[in-house]
This record gives C-alpha cells, sequence and structure tokens, in this order.
C-alpha cells in the first residue's frame, strides 16, 4: 500500500526526456541510407570473417601437396545428382578426375569426370587443429568423408594443392597486413600529424616538406629497395613485420596529413579557446576535447588507407620481394601465375586477384560511406 | 613569373639533393658493402682476384670511410663525372645500362598520361553535363573498376586474354628483329603493336582518377552564375561549356600530374616485369635480387628525379595557364 502511494505521488514529476542519440548512432543513421557503402560493409565483414576462421572454412592444409593433382581444374560444387536409373538425389557433391593425354600438348591433363559423385559432409571431421591458434578443432566446415579423394574446388597449383584453402589462408594475411599497416601508419600520422597540426610554425612547416617529398617518390621502387635489403633467413613473423614497417613508412602521410588538417581547423574553435582559458593543459585539450571530435573523420581515413595498403602488399609479394614462399598471401599466390603458358592451361590461378578487386571494391564504397556520414555538413 | 620558376627550381635542386640521399641509403643497406660482394662474386666464378684492382675500387667508393665521405664520393662521380658506379653483375658500367631503358619508361610513360588525357577529358565532361545519364553510371563504375584492379593484375588478365583468343602472346616493346633498329616508320609501327598493351593498362587507373576530378570540377563550374549568363547571351550550347567552366575545371586536373606521375612510374615498373618490357623496372627488381646495389640505387634515384622533373614540368605548366599561381597569393 505504502509503495503505491509512492509511486502515485512519483508518476507527475517524470518528465518526459527529449530523445538523445549518440554520435555513433547519427553516424550510423547517415551511414545505412548509403546502400552501396551498407552492401559493402558486408562483404568487408564476411572477408574479415573468413580470415578469422580460415583453417575451419578451408577444407584441406593450405600446404598439403598431391603430385597425382596438380593443375587438376576446379570442380565446382554441385547439389543434384541423376543416378542410372533416372532417379535424383539431392546433396552436394564434387565430381572425380580422370587423366586423359592431351593430344596437342602431348601430355598428361586432368579432366572433370562426370561419372565419379564424391559427395560432401558438412562438418567433416579432419586432423586436429588450433582455431585461431588456441581452440582445439576436429571438424571443419566441409569436406569429403573419404580422405583419399581429391576435393579442388577451385582448382589445383602446381604442386597439387588446394587453391580454395590457399585462397582462404591467404585472405588472412593480406587483409590483416592491410589492418597492421594502417594501424602503424595510424600512430605514426597522429603522433607526427598531430604535433605538427597543434604547435604549427616551424616545425609543423618541416614536416610537410617531408610529406611531400615522400609523396613525390614513386612508392614501388622504394618499397622494393627497402623490401630487398630484408635479410633472406628472416623468420616469417620477422618478414611479415618488417613489410608492415616498410608499407607504413610511405603510409604514415596520408594519414598525417588528414590529422594535421584537422588539428589546424579546430585550433581555433571556440571549445579549444574555452578549454585553454579554463586553464587546461595541452595533453587534455588534444585528448580530451580535440581528438573525440575528429576521430570519425580518422576512422575513415584510416578505412580509405586500408586497400593501398593490401594493393603495395599484393604488388611486393607478387614481384617476390615482399612476403615469402611458406606465407600464403594474395600476392604470393598471384605469384605462381606470372607465366603465360601456366596463366593458359590454369586460368583459376588468377582466382586471388580477382579477391584483391572485390577487397578494395569494398573497402572504397565502405570508406567513403563513412566519411559522408562522418561529415557533419554533409546532406 | 621568373621568380616563380626559379623558386620551384631550388625546391627542386633540394628535393633531387634528399632524393640521392634516399637511394644512397637504398644501396647502404643491405648488410656487407659491395667489394665484399663483388669479391665474393669473382672467387665464386673462379676468377683471381687482383689486390691492386680491389685498392682501387676501394679508393674509388671509399669503404670503410663514414657513411658521408662514401656518399660525397658517389655524388661527385655521378655529377662530376656521369659516373653511377659499376653494376657487378653486368660486369659493366651502370650508365651504358640504364639508359636505353630508362628512355623506354619515359616513353611509355609520356604515352601513358597523353592517352589518359586524351580519353578522360571527353568522358570527363560529358559525365558531368549528363549527370546521372547512363554514360554517366558507366563512367563511374568504369572509374571505379579502374581503380580497384591493380594494374598488374590488369596486365595478367590482357596477356591471358589476347593468348586464348588472339593466340598472341603480348609482351615485349618490339619485335625480335626490330629490337635495335633504327627508328624508321616500320619501327615505329612494330613499337605501336607492342605498346598499345602496357599503355592501356598504366592509363587506366590514372584515366578514373581524372574522370572523377574533372566530373567533380566541372559540376561545381556548372552551376555558377557566370554559366547561366553566357547561355542568356544566346551562346550555343557547346561554346558555353568548352569555353568557360571546362577552362576553370582544368586548372586543378593541371595540379594532379604532381601526384599521378609518381604513380605512374611506380606502376610503369611492376607492369614493365609482368608484360617483360626492355624497361628501367625490370633491371630494378632484378638488381635488386642479386643485390647489384649502385645499378638499383641509380635506377630508383633517377626514376626519383624523373618524377620530380615531371612534377616541375606540370607546375610551370599549372602557373602558364592560371595567374593567381604565378603571382602567388598576395
Amino acid at each position: 500500500m505504502a509503495v503505491e502511494t509512492m509511486t502515485d505521488t512519483t508518476q507527475p514529476l517524470t518528465v518526459k526526456r527529449a530523445k538523445r542519440e549518440s554520435q555513433f548512432a547519427l553516424m550510423w543513421r547517415r551511414f545505412k541510407q548509403h546502400k552501396l557503402a551498407l552492401v559493402s560493409l558486408w562483404i568487408v565483414i564476411a572477408f574479415y570473417l573468413v580470415a578469422m576462421f580460415a583453417e575451419f572454412l578451408a577444407p584441406t592444409d593450405p600446404s598439403a601437396y598431391s603430385a597425382r593433382y596438380t593443375y587438376a581444374p576446379p570442380q565446382g560444387i554441385h547439389f543434384i545428382s541423376t543416378n542410372e536409373d533416372g532417379s535424383w538425389a539431392f546433396g552436394p557433391y564434387v565430381n572425380g578426375y580422370k587423366s586423359e593425354v592431351d593430344p596437342k600438348a602431348m601430355r598428361r591433363v586432368f579432366v572433370i569426370d562426370p561419372e565419379e559423385i564424391i559427395p560432401l559432409q558438412l562438418f567433416a571431421p579432419s586432423k586436429p587443429y588450433n582455431l585461431m591458434g588456441f581452440i582445439p578443432m576436429t571438424v571443419k566446415l566441409f569436406g569429403v568423408s573419404d580422405p583419399k579423394a581429391p576435393l579442388y574446388i577451385m582448382g589445383a597449383d602446381r604442386l597439387g594443392r588446394d587453391l580454395l584453402s590457399r585462397l582462404i589462408h591467404g585472405t588472412r594475411i593480406s587483409l590483416s597486413i592491410g589492418l597492421a599497416g594502417v594501424t602503424l601508419s595510424l600512430f605514426f600520422g597522429i603522433v607526427i600529424g598531430g604535433f605538427a597540426g597543434y604547435y604549427g610554425g616551424r616545425f609543423d612547416s618541416a614536416v610537410m616538406r617531408v610529406i611531400e617529398f615522400i609523396r613525390s617518390m614513386p612508392t614501388i621502387p622504394l618499397w622494393l629497395g627497402l623490401a630487398a635489403a630484408m635479410p633472406k633467413d628472416w623468420s616469417p613473423l620477422q618478414s611479415y613485420f618488417a613489410i608492415t614497417v616498410i608499407l607504413s613508412l610511405i603510409g604514415w602521410t596520408e594519414l598525417a596529413r588528414v590529422v594535421r588538417g584537422r588539428f589546424l581547423s579546430l585550433r581555433t574553435e571556440d571549445f579549444v579557446t574555452a578549454a585553454q582559458l579554463d586553464g587546461a593543459s595541452d595533453w587534455r585539450i588534444v585528448t580530451r576535447h580535440m581528438v573525440p571530435s575528429f576521430t570519425s573523420h580518422i576512422i575513415a581515413a584510416a578505412t580509405l588507407a586500408v586497400p593501398g595498403m593490401i594493393l603495395a602488399e599484393t604488388a611486393l609479394s607478387f614481384l617476390g620481394l615482399g612476403l615469402q614462399a611458406p606465407i600464403v598471401s594474395w600476392g604470393t599466390l598471384l605469384q605462381d601465375a606470372q607465366n603465360i603458358r601456366t596463366l593458359a592451361s590454369a586460368p583459376w590461378l588468377l582466382t586471388p586477384g580477382i579477391c584483391v578487386v572485390v577487397v578494395i571494391l569494398a573497402l572504397n564504397f565502405f570508406g567513403d560511406g563513412l566519411r559522408d556520414a562522418a561529415d557533419p555538413h554533409g546532406r | 613569373m621568373l621568380r616563380f620558376i626559379t623558386g620551384r627550381l631550388i625546391a627542386m635542386v633540394l628535393t633531387i639533393f634528399a632524393v640521392s640521399f634516399v637511394a644512397f641509403a637504398i644501396i647502404q643497406l643491405p648488410p656487407g658493402d659491395y667489394l665484399t660482394t663483388y669479391m665474393a662474386t669473382l672467387s665464386a666464378n673462379g676468377d683471381r682476384v687482383d689486390p691492386a684492382a680491389i685498392e682501387a675500387l676501394r679508393q674509388q667508393y671509399g669503404f670503410g670511410e663514414p657513411y658521408l665521405v662514401q656518399y660525397w664520393k658517389w655524388m661527385s662521380g655521378i655529377v662530376l663525372r656521369g659516373d653511377f658506379g659499376q653494376s657487378f653483375e653486368w660486369k659493366a658500367p651502370v650508365t651504358t645500362l640504364i639508359w636505353g631503358r630508362l628512355g623506354n619508361s619515359i616513353l611509355l610513360e609520356g604515352m601513358a598520361v597523353v592517352v589518359m588525357w586524351l580519353v578522360a577529358l571527353p568522358i570527363g565532361i560529358y559525365a558531368a553535363v549528363r549527370k546521372y545519364s547512363l554514360g554517366d553510371y558507366l563512367a563511374t563504375i568504369g572509374g571505379f573498376l579502374g581503380l580497384a584492379i591493380p594494374n598488374f593484375f590488369f596486365a595478367l588478365i590482357l596477356m591471358y586474354l589476347s593468348y586464348v583468343y588472339f593466340g598472341e602472346t603480348i609482351g615485349g616493346l618490339f619485335s625480335p628483329g626490330m629490337e635495335n633498329a633504327r627508328w624508321s616508320p616500320a619501327r615505329v609501327w612494330d613499337f605501336l603493336q607492342h605498346a598499345w598493351a602496357p599503355i592501356l593498362v598504366l592509363a587506366t587507373a590514372g584515366t578514373a582518377e581524372l574522370i572523377r576530378i574533372l566530373r567533380a570540377n566541372l559540376l561545381d563550374e556548372l552551376k555558377k552564375p557566370y554559366v547561366t549568363t553566357a547561355r542568356a547571351k544566346g551562346l550555343s550550347e557547346f561554346r558555353t561549356i568548352m569555353k568557360y567552366p571546362v577552362r576553370v575545371a582544368l586548372n586543378p586536373l593541371v595540379s594532379t600530374i604532381g601526384w599521378l606521375l609518381p604513380a605512374l612510374v611506380s606502376s610503369s615498373v611492376i607492369v614493365s616485369v609482368v608484360l617483360n618490357l626492355p624497361t628501367a623496372g625490370p633491371l630494378l627488381l632484378r638488381s635488386l635480387t642479386s643485390q647489384d646495389m649502385y645499378l638499383a640505387g641509380a635506377i630508383i634515384m633517377l626514376l626519383g628525379v624523373l618524377t620530380v622533373i615531371g612534377t616541375l614540368v606540370s607546375d610551370l605548366i599549372l602557373a602558364w595557364i592560371d595567374p593567381r599561381i604565378r603571382f602567388g597569393n598576395k
């Protein structure tokens, strides 16, 4: 009874609050109107999920080779199989291979044998492995029940390795090097660009000259020169980090310019002057007042910098001076496709390139959408 | 104008100085110096190592001396004697190896720039004037694709398509018989038959970018009152657009050469490797993999210098067409 009276008395006091939206919610609402960017966001997320769960998604070990199936053509996945008596069954399967002698090239080639049916199995058992390095697993998303049966949905390479599995593992390296490179560039960019923009003056103009100089140099020759100096006996992890550092040595300039520009325009804003008059320290002004007001811009600029990193890694590895053989990235995969004769007999080796194009497009659209959404003066 | 040019020239000399410093740093990067590698190759080939010759080389390049002394010796050799050092892989002075190939690089990149402009101008103007038309959308989609396809991948696809559908391998710049011939109409024709593919690949990304910028600039200009005035005065539509807004929209486009050129030089290196062109790119890659550092350093430096000179030319053109830049913002 007492409780009821209390609620009764407090009821009239509750004022209907105006609905407040965070900056993020506002951005998201604007972003959603950009349909292409939204679709691209999902594509990017899908690719990064593939990169995260590479071991689980790849049907076979990316380095497992088989001399029997060199340059085996893509099997594709079929769903409806017809039996000899005319009845049909539904279920995913792949076709086996038979070898034929190509009368023109006078060599053994593999062709798809439509007679042979190898059923696919969801959550197929596999050798034990660690997902993301620490979750022990014994199943893959899909596979064949008979471990000896060939499974080359996207074809095989020179050593009879499964291209799909290699592509999935390459996704992890190529996408993560893009992120790592941008993170490092962002760090340099924010520190250097931030100092230049906040303090201005001579330091600012010196930094700007250096940035102009770096940007006026052709990047590939520079990257090649730096990558070639990498000792050959470095471990894959070491060379991975070395490549990241090399890419960020040039990558930071663009981000530093964006950060500096933002700092310069914010320095004269009223709220910064107010904070200065309140006696706030430089550090507090920068971290509590200035940085939050342009975080969204920086995120957009960083997103737009990722494709450049991925392209650069692909180009370097393609030329043989980036990541080296045991590491699988889209660039090292494309290295196999350099020779026109190989390409003519195994065009499926170009699929990593298609992945590059799709990811670059998606990241560009996503970044564009993000930039438009982050701009308060936009439509 | 004179003041502007001298200012730019001084800036250029300073930039070239910085370029040379970077190039020399790259020469110095690999462990061990050039002489140790040279001696190792000599003994590996079973050649006798002549101590006097080695000592002469040590003197000439200043090995074992401080970095700046070595840099000075290298730099003064280039400036005073035109001597870029020795390529130990080819056993020849670097200069004899690079000039011909560098010429091919310049030729290809220059033609790519011309093609870029020739293609981008009409398409960009069309896309802006007929905004949101089918052609505009096609240009936008094509532009995005052009930016997203890595140029070496584009080159690979071209190679594959021409091999499969026409049975031809594209690659090289000349037919075998024409490589060392003198320039003649026949050789020019032969060159054009080979050069279309690399030029197409090189021009794609730049064209996409130019179209995008020109379209955006022109859209801004077309809204301005002076265009309406020109129309109201009864000028033909073609003349209205070409005589005023296009000319204004072109200015920012000229200044894009400054960053278009480094990208172009970069991509020409990698495209040349894919298409096996006799330009500086494959030579650079080879010298880097075999740690032939004087050759590599010279190529990196010359590519950098070329880019800087190209940027200067674009700056001068920009100043020539745009008086606001010529006289500075006073």
